[in-house]
């Protein structure tokens, strides 16, 4: 009884650590869809999305700027069109929010350092999860077969 | 047996502990700001509320952060619809006045917010001794890396970011930061820096 529940909370926890990254990119799919002035503006409100997708709101609760109605978000999404027109690129636009806020407004920190752990430990966690479960099932299954 | 997994579970368990116990000491909304210790963004923004003699500025008239190079700049960001604005504005006031004879210059910059609601609201708080500019569709709030309001920026006089302060500021926290940056006349050009927090 007592493997079943171990078996069970960890076959949970598998499939939180599987559906987190899902969601995430959900977030992303979800993005409200810009308004288009003009065919020739299609282009960079694409880019504006697209760079504005990956920009945390500084006063939402887990947000990107593309997403929250908020009045700063979209004074910063205003920012990221601006400076994509002037001829910036997304990463020197990044950079200058990250210059203004910190790692912190990335929604997907820089894969470098302490932050490549962030990216890992669910694939440690699943890959883990997974083994426990095939161990588990293995051994609960020996004696059933000799029954 | 028994002992073995008691001591797998144990080191199983200790890292976890440990990594939320480091977790319940931090705040999360705390987020450190990359901006004390470097160069103020510049900006140039038109005055919509004069402030009081002997700071006042005419409306209309543009404030520029490179204008006010040797002196102490105190920045605050606030807005009418900002409650806790009304716990601070005072204080900003009375310390602004405090040190009138010294290098320091006291600036308003309204985040978010109509002008016509700014003056409405300095008028009901009683006044305001410095001067408030207004700043268009948020790029100078943007520049400063701002959360919310009010938060206040203290710049040196070398147009450094010395402190950046989240939420109402007291007039404690204000005449240290200063009175720790203000040039001190008697040692000529000596400029004492305070520790960055």
């Amino acid at each position: 009884m007592r493997h079943r529940v171990i078996a069970a909370a960890t076959v949970i926890v598998a499939v939180l650590c599987a559906a987190g990254p899902a969601r995430a990119q959900d977030t992303g799919a979800r993005s409200r869809p810009s308004v288009v002035a003009t065919p020739a503006d299609s282009t960079l409100e694409a880019r504006t999305t697209a760079v504005a997708s990956a920009l945390r709101c500084p006063v939402c609760q887990g947000e990107s700027i593309q997403d929250s109605p908020a009045q700063l978000a979209q004074d910063m999404r205003a920012v990221v069109r601006d400076q994509l027109r002037a001829g910036k690129t997304p990463d020197e636009i990044r950079a200058y929010f990250v210059s203004k806020y910190g790692e912190w407004i990335l929604l997907e920190p820089a894969m470098r350092g302490l932050n490549i752990l962030l990216y890992a430990f669910p694939v440690i966690l699943v890959v883990g999860g997974l083994a426990l479960v095939v161990f588990l099932v293995r051994r609960w299954s020996k004696p059933e077969a000799n029954t | 047996m028994n002992w073995k997994r008691a001591i797998v579970a144990m080191f199983a368990a200790v890292p976890l502990i440990a990594l939320f116990a480091y977790g319940f000491t931090r705040d999360p909304r705390d987020i450190p700001s990359p901006l004390p210790g470097h160069d103020a963004p510049a900006f140039a923004l038109a005055v919509f509320a004069p402030g009081e003699p002997p700071f006042t500025r005419p409306v209309g008239d543009t404030i520029r952060l490179r204008d006010l190079a040797g002196k102490v700049t105190v920045v605050n960001f606030w807005a009418s619809w900002c409650l806790a604005c009304r716990d601070e504005h005072v204080t900003l006031s009375e310390t602004a006045r405090q040190y009138a004879g010294r290098p320091t210059q006291f600036v308003g910059v309204l985040y978010n917010d109509r002008p016509a609601a700014g003056l409405r609201w300095i008028a009901d708080m009683g006044g305001q001794s410095y001067p408030s500019v207004a700043d268009d569709r948020s790029r100078t709030a943007i520049d400063f890396g701002l959360f919310g309001v009010p938060e206040t920026f203290i710049i040196d006089p070398t147009g450094r970011i010395a402190y950046k302060h989240i939420g109402p500021i007291s007039a404690s926290v204000l005449r240290h930061w200063i009175d720790s940056l203000v040039p001190i006349p008697a040692a000529g050009d000596t400029v004492r820096q305070p520790s960055v927090r």
